[in-house]
C-alpha cells in the first residue's frame, strides 16, 4: 500500500541507519519533539539501533501528558452535571484527576462520549438543545484548527448549549523555553510534522538561526523518522543549523492557510500552564474576547483547583529530555499505566508508558 | 404479550425435538465421557456491524471456545436479556441469524431462557450462550500446554472484527469496505487435528485484547516465554491503514474467526499444511516460537529487527488525540 509499507521497508531502514554510521563521528543528543514519534521510535525499536553516539530524548510533544492536572479536574467536575454530554477524544477518558477519571464519571451516570472531531460533539449538540454539550479541547496546533472550526460552525448555527473546555498549547514557545534552560541538552530537533502540515516550518526558522539548532520537519514511519535522524546528524557534523525537512509529502513551508486563519479568527494566543514544566509564557490559546460565551470554564465556574503533582514524579525532567524513563525510582514498580503518578505515564504516547509498553525490560537485547 | 411473540418467534426459529419438548432442562445423550462446556455473555455494541450481529456471533463466539480444546461441539443453549421497546424486527433478524449459524455449525439450541426488562435498565439485547461439546481425541490440548521450541501459528489476518466494530459505532462513524472475520472454527480444529495429532498443544481464538493478550494468556499460564517476528503476522492493507489512522495496534484488536496454535516443530509443517487447504485457515502463517527463556513474557522482532516486549494492552483501545 502506498504511504505506509515504503515507509515502514526494512531494507531501506537498514540502508538509512548505515549512512547514519557512516555520517557520526561525535556524540549527539536529538530530540523529537511529539509523543507520537517517541511512540513510533520505542515501538519499533528505532533507538536502540542507532549508533551509540546518538542519544534520543523525548519531548514534551503528548497533549495528554501536558494537561494540567487542574484542567482534567475541570472536566471531571463539568462532566458530573446533570444536564451536560461532556464529549472528548478517547485518550482523555483515562487520564486521572485527583481522585477519579472521566471514566469513573461515566460508570457514575455521567454522559461522557468519545467522538473523533469536535464537529461530532456540535452535532451532539444540535440534536439534544435541552442538554448543555461540551468539548475537551485538547492539544497542540493540529487540533486547534478543528476547535475552531465547531466554534465557528456552533456560532452560525446559533447553538447556545456548545462550549469547549480549552486546553490548548502550542509547539514553538515550548522549543525555545527548553533551548533557553541552563540546563538544556538538545542539540537538534525532529519537528512534529502533523503539527506542521497546519502550520508550515517557517516559524522554525528564527528558533534554528537564533540558537543555531538544526531543526527537520519529520513524518512518523520508521524511514520518516530515520530520514529526519539522518538530515540532523548531518547538520550537526557539519556544524550547519536550518530548518529542513523530511516530511515535503505532507508539510509545505507556509502550512495550511485556511487552518491558521480559523485559529486565529477564535483563539489569541496566551500564556499556558504545561503538566510537568510549568507555566510557559505565550505557549497556548484562549477564546478572543468575542467568542468568550463558548468559554466551558466561564459558563460552569469552575473554580481553580490548585493541584500538587506527587513529589516522587520525574516527568518535568523527562519531559525536558533531562532523564529517562527507566532512571526514574518509580518507573514500573510504584508508577504504572494503571497508577501513575504523572503525566509522562498517563498516555500511550507519553515517554513512560511507551518505555513501559515495550522496553519495561531493557536487558532484552538481541536473540 | 410481548413474550407470547417472543416464545413463538424462538420455537419457530430453532425448532428441534429436544426443545419442542419444552420441558425445563434439555436431556442429551452424548457419545463421550469428555465432554467441554463453554459459556459467554455477548453485549457487543452496535448489535449490527459489517459482516454479522450480535445472534450470529453469540453462536460462533461460544462454537470457537468449545472448539479451543479440540472438542466438537454439538449443543447450545441461549439466554437472551431484551430491553422493553426493542424492535422485534431486529429481534426476528438476530433469531434467524442465530438460527442460521447453529445450522451452520452443526450445532442445535436445545434450552433457552427470556427475560424482559424495563426501559433504560439494559442495552438493546444481552445474549448468553453455553455450548456443549465432546471430545474424541486422548490428549490434552490446553493454554497451559506451551512448550518450548513449539512452533506459534496464526490461522490468518488479524484485526478486522475490532476495525469493522468500531467503523460503526456511534459518533465514529467512518467509510471503510472492512468486514468482520466473524466465522466457525471447529472444522478448522478437526483439520488441524488429524494432521497434527498430539503434536497440537494449544489452541486459543485471540477475541478481546487481540493476538497480543492471547499470546501473554498463552506464556503465563505455560511458564514459557514467546517470540514473535512482527512482520509475519498477516494484517489487510485497508485494516493496517485504519489502525494507522485510529492510533490502535492491529495486534491489539479483537478477532472472532481466528486462532492461534502451538505445535510441535515436527509437526508444524503439516498442520500449517492442512490449514492452508481449508478456506478458514487460507492465510495461515507461522508467527513466532516458544523459549524457555523469559516465562511470562512475549516479546517482539519489529519490521526493522529489533526487539521489543508486546504487551497486554490496557483496557479498551481508545483513539488518540493527534
Amino acid at each position: 500500500m502506498k504511504f505506509l509499507s515504503e515507509f515502514q521497508d526494512p531494507d531501506s531502514a537498514r540502508r538509512i541507519l548505515d549512512e547514519i554510521r557512516r555520517t557520526v563521528t561525535k556524540p549527539w543528543v536529538i530530540m523529537e519533539i511529539c509523543g507520537g514519534q517517541t511512540h513510533a521510535i520505542v515501538r519499533s525499536g528505532i533507538d536502540r539501533l542507532l549508533p551509540s553516539q546518538i542519544e534520543l530524548v523525548h519531548g514534551p510533544g503528548c497533549p495528554v501528558c501536558v494537561t494540567p492536572l487542574e484542567l482534567i479536574d475541570k472536566a471531571i467536575a463539568i462532566a458530573s452535571r446533570p444536564n451536560v454530554i461532556f464529549a472528548s477524544f478517547g485518550d482523555m477518558l483515562r487520564v486521572p484527576g485527583s481522585r477519579k477519571d472521566l471514566f469513573v464519571v461515566k460508570s457514575e451516570g455521567g454522559d461522557v462520549r468519545v467522538v473523533y472531531s469536535p464537529l461530532d460533539a456540535v452535532r451532539i449538540a444540535r440534536a439534544h438543545p435541552d442538554k448543555q454539550v461540551v468539548f475537551f479541547a485538547v492539544g497542540f496546533e493540529t487540533t486547534a484548527p478543528g476547535n475552531a472550526m465547531a466554534v465557528v460552525q456552533a456560532e452560525r448555527e446559533r447553538l447556545t448549549n456548545f462550549s469547549l473546555l480549552v486546553s490548548h498549547v502550542l509547539v514553538p514557545p515550548a522549543m525555545q523555553a527548553l533551548l533557553r534552560s541552563p540546563l538544556n541538552r538538545v542539540q537538534a530537533y525532529l519537528a512534529a510534522g502533523h503539527v506542521c502540515t497546519v502550520m508550515g516550518w517557517k516559524q522554525y526558522e528564527p528558533i534554528s538561526s537564533q540558537f543555531r539548532v538544526p531543526i527537520v520537519v519529520t513524518g512518523f514511519e520508521p524511514i520518516d523518522l530515520l530520514a529526519g535522524i539522518l538530515a540532523a546528524v548531518r547538520q550537526l557534523e557539519s556544524s550547519r543549523a536550518s530548518v529542513e525537512n523530511q516530511y515535503a509529502r505532507a508539510v509545505n513551508r507556509e502550512g495550511n492557510a485556511v487552518a491558521q486563519e480559523t485559529v486565529d479568527r477564535v483563539f489569541e494566543i496566551a500564556d499556558r500552564k504545561w503538566r510537568g514544566i510549568g507555566v510557559i509564557p505565550q505557549s497556548g490559546l484562549c477564546f478572543r474576547p468575542e467568542f468568550a460565551s463558548f468559554d466551558a470554564e466561564r459558563r460552569f465556574v469552575v473554580h481553580e483547583i490548585e493541584v500538587a503533582e506527587p513529589a516522587e514524579c520525574i516527568s518535568g525532567l523527562i519531559l525536558q529530555g533531562l532523564k529517562k524513563p527507566h532512571e526514574c525510582s518509580a518507573f514500573g514498580a510504584r508508577c504504572t499505566p494503571q497508577t501513575p503518578l504523572g503525566a509522562t505515564m498517563v498516555s500511550s504516547e507519553g515517554a513512560c508508558a511507551a518505555y513501559y509498553s515495550f522496553q519495561r525490560n531493557r536487558s532484552i537485547s538481541s536473540h | 404479550m410481548m413474550h407470547d411473540l417472543i416464545g413463538r418467534l424462538f420455537r419457530w426459529a430453532f425448532d428441534n425435538p429436544t426443545l419442542n419438548r419444552m420441558d425445563d432442562q434439555a436431556v442429551l445423550a452424548l457419545d463421550s465421557n469428555r465432554i467441554a462446556v463453554s459459556t459467554d455473555s455477548f453485549v457487543i455494541d452496535p448489535l449490527f456491524f459489517p459482516g454479522g450481529d450480535i445472534g450470529e456471533l453469540a453462536v460462533y463466539g461460544t462454537v470457537n471456545d468449545v472448539a479451543m480444546c479440540g472438542a466438537k461441539p454439538l449443543y447450545l443453549t441461549a439466554g437472551f436479556i431484551i430491553e422493553e421497546g426493542f424492535s422485534l424486527s431486529d429481534l426476528q433478524t438476530i433469531v434467524v441469524s442465530m438460527r442460521d449459524a447453529a445450522h451452520a455449525c452443526g450445532v442445535t439450541i436445545v434450552t433457552g431462557d427470556t427475560k424482559v426488562v424495563n426501559k433504560g435498565k439494559g442495552d438493546k439485547l444481552f445474549i448468553n450462550t453455553t455450548g456443549i461439546g465432546i471430545i474424541g481425541h486422548d490428549f490434552v490440548i490446553s493454554g497451559s500446554n506451551l512448550q518450548p521450541d513449539d512452533v506459534i501459528i496464526l490461522s490468518g489476518s488479524i484485526a478486522e472484527h475490532g476495525i469493522a466494530v468500531l467503523s460503526k459505532r456511534e459518533g465514529l462513524t467512518f467509510e471503510t469496505s472492512i468486514v468482520s472475520d466473524a466465522a466457525p472454527l471447529h472444522e478448522l480444529v478437526q483439520v488441524m487435528i488429524a494432521a497434527g495429532g498430539n503434536g497440537i498443544h494449544a489452541m486459543r481464538d485471540p477475541t478481546r485484547g487481540g493476538v497480543a493478550a492471547t499470546l501473554n494468556e498463552l506464556a503465563s499460564s505455560s511458564h514459557v516465554g514467546i517470540r514473535v517476528i512482527e512482520k509475519a503476522v498477516p494484517v489487510q492493507s485497508a485494516v493496517a491503514s485504519a489502525c494507522g489512522l485510529l492510533g490502535l495496534d492491529p495486534l491489539h484488536v479483537a478477532n472472532e474467526g481466528k486462532l492461534i496454535a502451538a505445535v510441535s516443530p515436527a509437526s508444524a509443517d503439516r498442520v500449517l499444511a492442512a490449514m492452508r487447504a481449508h478456506p478458514r485457515g487460507a492465510n495461515a502463517a507461522i508467527i513466532g516460537s516458544v523459549t524457555a527463556a523469559d516465562p511470562g513474557r512475549v516479546q517482539l522482532q519489529t519490521i526493522l529487527g529489533s526487539w521489543r516486549i508486546l504487551d497486554m494492552p490496557v483496557g479498551e483501545q481508545l483513539p488518540r488525540i493527534c
